[in-house]
């Protein structure tokens, strides 16, 4: 039985493509700059662990942690 | 006195690249496959000497290091004048770079997106009524270049119909510019004039728009910003907002015309549009940026020195098989696509979101309106010179 997993974008990375956003909306919320940063405290439902993946391998800055428990 | 200097063919793409020749404006791609096999920076004594680099890792390099790559110079040209005229926060290195650009972000979120997006499908089927009865048009002159036009002339508050006066000025700016520094003055000139008499206008009567909101702003000392930052925004949303979306819009459209399966296959399935869209950015990324090279340094093993330019070649790094498996082909439902054609780092385009609107509600109209369409082989497609590609002329049948 896999572990969870967590979410973090490292906001000094962070440029808004806004790619994560797109891919994965459940996973990620962006600020009034259209900044991303992961939704609470970034844990992943297992529904949603291949669109976390997805994300991560488009963020054009590689911003996108995931942290695996 | 500005001459017009007649273009020597280039014979030699390793040592003596040019840009604005006219094997790289019909097909970039093996140029640049050539020149990343040889070496990742090539060099040019032409435009006063410019690097390319052709690799991902050679173009992120330079995106991030904006100390020794300045982007007080953006554009490649024959002549560097006195910088006279910044386009905040484009020409606008750290630390002034992150208060000039925050202020345009608000207006560019996916959210602010959303609100815009009904008036652009209202743009793209105004557009396709006046020609769906024809059995051929020409879908850079008649669609593709009027979405952009019309779309930033609306959050700007500028008149829609004044089109092809923006167009013209790009025109002039990007292209007939680089090689004729006259012609790049007047434009530069005519625009700020245009856009000094629509602050004047609402210092009367204030109104809900980009340029009013720009009027409010403050600068980092809680000042309004001086006008000519504010002229100088305007001129770059205006230069920035059109060319490039028309270009990718139209790079789409041309690759649909003649893929007949990944046409179908986008009908099939429209789930596939978001990779598609992202595919064709990585593609026919249309934009290319350029950088001063301020301080001696080393990109992916070769030295730069001061006193040259770079051409910095998003669609060349777009184009690297060492960063993307298939890199020559377009697979239209790509899963990972960490694609530049927004540029890396913190001058990452701010009109990122909204181009991606324009590109997916110009695309699923069209498709909705016309699923049937190739290239008219009567006619020919041409492409944009410089460092915006697109094209300018394409001919389809649709009938």
């Amino acid at each position: 039985m896999p572990g969870k997993i967590r979410l973090r974008v490292d906001p000094d990375k962070c440029q808004g493509h806004s790619r994560c956003k797109s891919l994965a909306p459940e996973l990620f919320e962006l600020d009034e700059f259209g900044n991303a940063r992961e939704i609470g405290d970034g844990t992943v439902p297992d529904a949603l662990v291949e669109k976390a993946y997805l994300a991560r391998s488009n963020c054009p800055e590689l911003a996108i942690e995931i942290i695996e428990e | 006195m500005n001459e017009h200097v007649k273009h020597v063919p280039v014979t030699d793409w390793f040592n003596d690249f040019d840009h604005t020749d006219p094997q790289w404006t019909e097909d970039p791609f093996p140029i640049w496959d050539e020149l990343r096999g040889k070496c990742p920076v090539v060099h040019t004594d032409r435009f006063l000497g410019v690097y390319l680099p052709t690799t991902y890792e050679a173009v992120k390099q330079i995106s991030y290091d904006t100390e020794t790559f300045s982007s007080r110079r953006v554009v490649v040209r024959n002549v560097r004048p006195e910088i006279t005229s910044p386009t905040p926060p484009i020409t606008t290195d750290p630390p002034y770079h992150k208060p000039a650009k925050q202020l345009l972000l608000p207006p560019f979120t996916p959210q602010a997106m959303k609100k815009l997006e009904p008036r652009v499908r209202a743009i793209c089927n105004e557009l396709i009524d006046e020609f769906i009865k024809d059995r051929t048009v020409d879908a850079a002159a008649a669609y593709t270049k009027h979405i952009p036009t019309r779309a930033i002339a609306h959050m700007l508050g500028i008149p829609e119909k004044d089109g092809d006066l923006f167009v013209k000025w790009i025109h002039q700016i990007l292209e007939l510019g680089i090689h004729n520094d006259a012609i790049l003055m007047q434009a530069a000139q005519e625009m700020s004039l245009y856009f000094f008499e629509q602050i004047e206008q609402r210092k009367k009567h204030p109104t809900d728009d980009l340029i009013s909101d720009l009027m409010n702003a403050k600068g980092p000392d809680g000042q309004p910003l001086p006008d000519p930052h504010v002229i100088g925004s305007l001129r770059l949303l205006l230069i920035a907002g059109i060319d490039t979306t028309w270009s990718a819009i139209g790079s789409s459209l041309w690759h649909l015309a003649r893929t007949p399966t990944d046409r179908k296959r986008l009908i099939a399935e429209p789930h596939i549009l978001p990779f598609a869209i992202e595919e064709f950015l990585r593609a026919y990324a249309p934009v290319t940026m350029a950088r001063e090279v301020m301080k001696e340094g080393v990109v992916a093993g070769c030295p730069v020195k001061p006193g040259n330019m770079v051409l910095l070649s998003f669609p060349a790094a777009n184009r690297d098989p060492a960063m993307f498996p298939d890199a020559g082909k377009v697979i239209i439902d790509r899963k990972e696509n960490r694609h530049a054609a927004f540029g890396l780092g913190i001058h990452r385009c701010v009109g990122s979101n909204l181009a991606r609107m324009e590109m997916t509600v110009a695309l699923e109209e069209w498709l909705k309106r016309i699923p049937e369409f190739s290239l008219d082989p009567a006619g020919t497609v041409t492409w944009s010179e410089g460092t915006v590609r697109g094209p300018r002329q394409l001919p389809l049948l649709i009938g």
